[in-house]
C-alpha cells in the first residue's frame, strides 16, 4: 500500500478542486485501492462464468481439467437434454422447473402481501411496542437457512406441531415432508377427477404431462412455501417501512379532507408512492424463489418423489453427485436466464402498465423507479431518495 | 435511515378532536393489535418450541409437542452433540472462517468504497457499472463455476478456498461509500496540507471517523459468513473442515442418527442460533436499519 510513492503519471480527468501534483498519485491509488476487490471478483466471478460456460458445451466428467485435450466440445447437446425432455435427467429438469413454478407463484404475491401487511400495521404511530413488534417479524429473517429447515423439519413432521395444533380442528394433518401429492390434484380429486384424462397423458412440455403439470406443488412443497414466507417477510416489511417513512403526511391528510376512506387512502395513495419499493421487493422475491437450494439440501433432497427438486439442487446434484458437469452447467445457465427474463418482464410490466396514469399523483422521479433491473438493491434506491426532497 | 422515529401518517387521525372518530380510532386500535400479537405469536412460538424441545425427550418430542416446559428435562441432546458428535469442531470451523471473513471485508471494503468515493482516477465509472452487475448475478447459478476455479486453483479444501472467495461483497463496498461521501472533504484536506499520502489519510484520518459504517460491515458479514452454506459445500469435503451449518445439514438429513432424533437436531440448530442471535439482539437497530438501507441508501 505505498501508493504515495508513486509516481505522477497522467493527470485524472474528474476532479478540478484537486491541486494538480496529487492527481497523478491519485489515480495510482484510486486503481490499488480497489484492486483486491477487482481480483477477487474476477478471479471468483468473472472466470468461473466463463470457466462454467466452456464446461456446458463440452463433455467433461469432473476428472482432470476441464481445458485438457481428453474433453470434447459437444456443442448444444447439454442443453438441447435439458430442454428436450430426453431422459431421465431431462424429465428430472422439468419436474424441478414445474416444482420451482409453484413455489414462485406462491411465495412471492404471498410475501409481497404480507410484508406490505406488517410493515403498514407495525408503522402506525399510535401503535405502542412497535419495536417489539418489527423485532419478532424481523428475528427469522437473520436466523440461518438450515437451522430454520431443522425447525420445520420438525413442525411439520407427522407428530409435529403443525398437525397437533390441526388436531385441535379434527382434522388430520399429512406428513407433510413425506407427501408427494399434489395439491392441485388433491383438489381435482375432491370433485372425482384423479386420473389423468386421455388428452393429458403424453410428455407436452419439458418431458412431462400435462397431467404431472397440473399436480400444483406437492404437499411436502407447500411447507417449503410457508416456510419462505415465514423467512422473507421481516425483510421486506423493513423495506416497505422505510419507503412508508416517506409518505408524507399531508398528502394524507389532503385525502382525509377530501373524505377518502382509509382504504381508499392506501389504495390511491400510500401504495402508488410505495411503487419503486414494491418494484424491488418483487424482483429480489422473484430473484431469491428462482434459487431455492439451502432448504432442499437440507431438508428432503428433491424428495418426496422429486417434488421438491429445483433447478438450483438439481444443477448441483448433476455436477457433484452425478458427476454429469455439462449438464449441470447448463442447467445453472438456464436457470440464470429464466431470473434476468423474468426479471425484465416483469420491470416491463410493471412500468408500462401504470405508470402514465399515476404519473400526475405521484411525485417526479418516483414513477420512473425501475432503473434497477440490473441491480434491484442498488437503483432503485436512488428514487426513492429523490421522493423524499 | 429514519425508521424508529419518524411520525407515520396514521398519527393525523389523532389531531382531529371529533368524538365518533376518535372512537374508531380506538377500535381500530385494539383491531390492530389482536391482529399483531396473534402474528407475532406464530412468529416467535416455533422458536420457543425448538428451545423447548431440545430438552425433552425423545418420546416426549413426538408425543407433546406443543408444550413449552419438558415434563422430563433432559440434556441429553446436547451431551450428544458435544460427546458424540464433530458439533464443537464445526462450531471452531465456522467460528475461524467467520472471524477471518469478516476482518477481509471491512478492510478490502472500506478501501473500495474509499477509492470509489473520493479517489477520481479513470476508470472509476466503469468499476462502478461492474460492481452493479456483478450484485445481480444469482449466488446460486455460480456453484459450479466457484468450484471449478477453486479446483483449479488448488484451494480446495483449505481454509483459503473457504474464506478467499467470500472476500469480495459488493453490497459492503456500496455501504462503505455512502458513508465516505458524507464525510466533508475539509476533513482529508487538512490532512492532504500536513503531507499525508492517499493511503495514510484514509488510514488514519478517514477510517476512524467511519467507524459507525464499519460496524455494519461487521455485523453484516458476521451474519452472512455464519449463515453461508453452499459455498462451503463446493468449496470443501474434509471432514475436518466443515463448518456448522454444513453439519447441522447433514445432522438433518440423517447423518448420524438411527431415529428422528429431534430434540437433538432441534438442539444443534439452537446452539448455532446462538450467535446471530446474540448480535441480532444487542445490534438490533443497526441491523435493521442496515437491512433497509441497504436497498434505500
Amino acid at each position: 500500500m505505498t501508493s504515495h510513492q508513486a509516481s505522477q503519471s497522467k493527470p485524472a480527468r474528474s476532479a478540478p478542486q484537486r491541486r494538480g501534483s496529487i492527481r497523478g498519485r491519485q489515480g495510482l491509488a484510486g486503481w490499488l485501492f480497489i484492486a483486491p476487490i477487482i481480483l477477487i471478483l474476477g478471479l471468483f466471478l468473472v472466470i468461473p462464468v466463463l470457466m462454467a460456460a466452456w464446461v456446458s458445451v463440452s463433455d467433461w466428467t469432473g476428472r482432470g481439467s476441464p481445458f485438457s485435450g481428453s474433453v470434447n466440445f459437444v456443442g448444444t447437446e447439454n442443453y438441447s437434454t435439458i430442454l428436450g425432455g430426453e431422459g431421465l435427467i431431462g424429465r428430472d429438469f422439468g419436474t424441478s422447473i414445474r416444482n420451482n413454478f409453484y413455489y414462485v407463484v406462491l411465495v412471492v404475491p404471498l410475501q409481497t402481501a404480507l410484508s406490505l401487511f406488517l410493515a403498514v400495521m407495525v408503522n402506525r404511530q399510535i401503535l405502542k411496542g412497535r419495536g417489539f413488534f418489527r423485532t419478532a417479524f424481523y428475528f427469522p429473517s437473520v436466523t440461518s437457512s438450515v437451522a430454520i429447515t431443522v425447525l420445520w423439519l420438525f413442525l411439520f413432521s407427522a407428530t409435529g406441531v403443525v398437525n397437533k395444533v390441526l388436531s385441535f380442528f379434527a382434522i388430520e394433518g399429512p406428513n407433510w415432508f413425506q407427501d408427494p401429492r399434489g395439491v392441485l390434484h388433491i383438489l381435482l380429486g375432491v370433485v372425482g377427477l384423479d386420473q389423468a384424462p386421455d388428452a393429458l397423458q403424453d410428455p407436452a412440455f419439458l418431458g412431462i404431462s400435462g397431467w404431472e403439470w397440473l399436480a400444483g406443488p406437492s404437499v411436502a412443497m407447500t411447507a417449503f412455501v410457508l416456510m419462505a414466507i415465514f423467512t422473507t417477510s421481516g425483510t421486506f416489511m423493513l423495506l416497505f417501512i422505510a419507503a412508508l417513512q416517506n409518505v408524507s403526511g399531508e398528502v394524507q391528510e389532503a385525502a382525509m379532507m377530501d373524505g377518502a376512506t382509509g382504504w381508499q387512502r392506501f389504495r390511491r395513495v400510500t401504495l402508488p408512492m410505495l411503487r419503486p419499493t414494491l418494484f424491488t421487493v418483487l424482483t429480489l422475491g422473484l430473484i431469491g424463489t428462482w434459487q431455492v437450494f439451502d432448504q432442499i439440501y437440507t431438508g428432503t433432497q428433491g424428495g418426496p418423489a422429486k417434488t421438491t427438486l429445483t433447478p438450483a439442487y438439481l444443477s448441483f446434484n448433476s455436477a457433484f453427485v452425478d458427476q454429469q458437469w455439462g449438464v449441470g452447467a447448463a442447467i445453472a445457465f438456464v436457470l440464470f436466464a429464466i431470473i434476468v427474463v423474468l426479471t425484465l418482464v416483469q420491470r416491463w410490466a410493471l412500468r408500462e402498465r401504470d405508470v402514465p396514469r399515476r404519473r400526475r399523483m405521484v411525485p417526479a422521479g418516483v414513477s420512473g423507479g425501475s432503473s434497477a433491473a440490473a441491480a434491484p438493491g442498488i437503483a432503485a434506491p436512488k428514487d426513492e431518495k429523490r421522493d423524499t426532497h | 435511515m429514519s425508521t424508529a422515529t419518524a411520525p407515520a401518517p396514521e398519527a393525523t387521525s389523532r389531531r382531529r378532536p371529533v368524538s365518533p372518530a376518535r372512537r374508531r380510532a380506538t377500535r381500530g386500535a385494539w383491531i390492530t393489535y389482536g391482529i399483531l400479537i396473534a402474528l407475532a405469536i406464530i412468529y416467535i412460538f416455533p422458536f420457543l418450541v425448538q428451545v423447548a424441545t431440545s430438552f425433552k425427550t425423545e418420546p416426549e418430542a413426538a408425543q407433546d409437542p406443543l408444550s413449552l416446559i419438558p415434563q422430563n428435562w433432559t440434556v441429553a441432546a446436547y451431551e450428544g452433540l458435544f460427546a458424540n458428535s464433530d458439533f464443537p469442531l464445526w462450531g471452531l470451523n465456522s467460528f475461524i472462517v467467520t472471524v477471518f471473513i469478516t476482518l477481509g471485508r471491512v478492510f478490502f471494503d472500506s478501501l473500495a468504497g474509499y477509492a470509489l468515493a473520493r479517489i477520481p482516477f479513470r476508470g472509476r465509472g466503469l468499476v462502478f457499472a461492474l460492481l452493479v452487475a456483478v450484485m445481480a448475478v444469482p449466488g446460486v447459478v455460480l456453484l459450479i463455476p466457484k468450484f471449478l476455479v477453486i479446483n483449479q486453483l488448488g484451494i480446495y479444501d483449505s481454509y483459503t478456498g473457504m474464506i478467499l472467495p467470500l472476500l469480495a461483497d459488493a453490497a459492503g463496498v456500496f455501504i462503505m461509500k455512502n458513508f465516505f461521501e458524507s464525510i466533508p472533504v475539509s476533513v482529508e484536506e487538512q490532512a492532504r496540507i500536513d503531507g499525508a499520502g492517499t493511503f495514510r489519510t484514509f488510514w488514519s484520518v478517514v477510517l476512524p471517523m467511519a467507524r459507525p459504517a464499519v460496524m455494519t460491515i461487521v455485523i453484516l458479514s458476521f451474519q452472512g459468513s455464519w449463515n453461508e452454506l453452499n459455498h462451503f459445500i463446493i468449496s470443501t469435503q474434509d471432514p475436518s473442515l466443515t463448518t456448522l451449518t454444513k453439519g447441522v445439514a447433514q445432522l438433518a438429513s440423517g447423518a448420524l442418527s438411527q431415529g428422528t432424533q429431534y430434540p437433538l437436531k432441534l438442539a444443534a440448530a439452537a446452539l448455532m442460533t446462538v450467535p446471530v442471535a446474540i448480535v441480532f439482539f444487542v445490534f438490533q437497530k443497526r441491523i435493521m436499519n442496515a437491512s433497509a438501507g441497504a436497498v434505500k441508501e
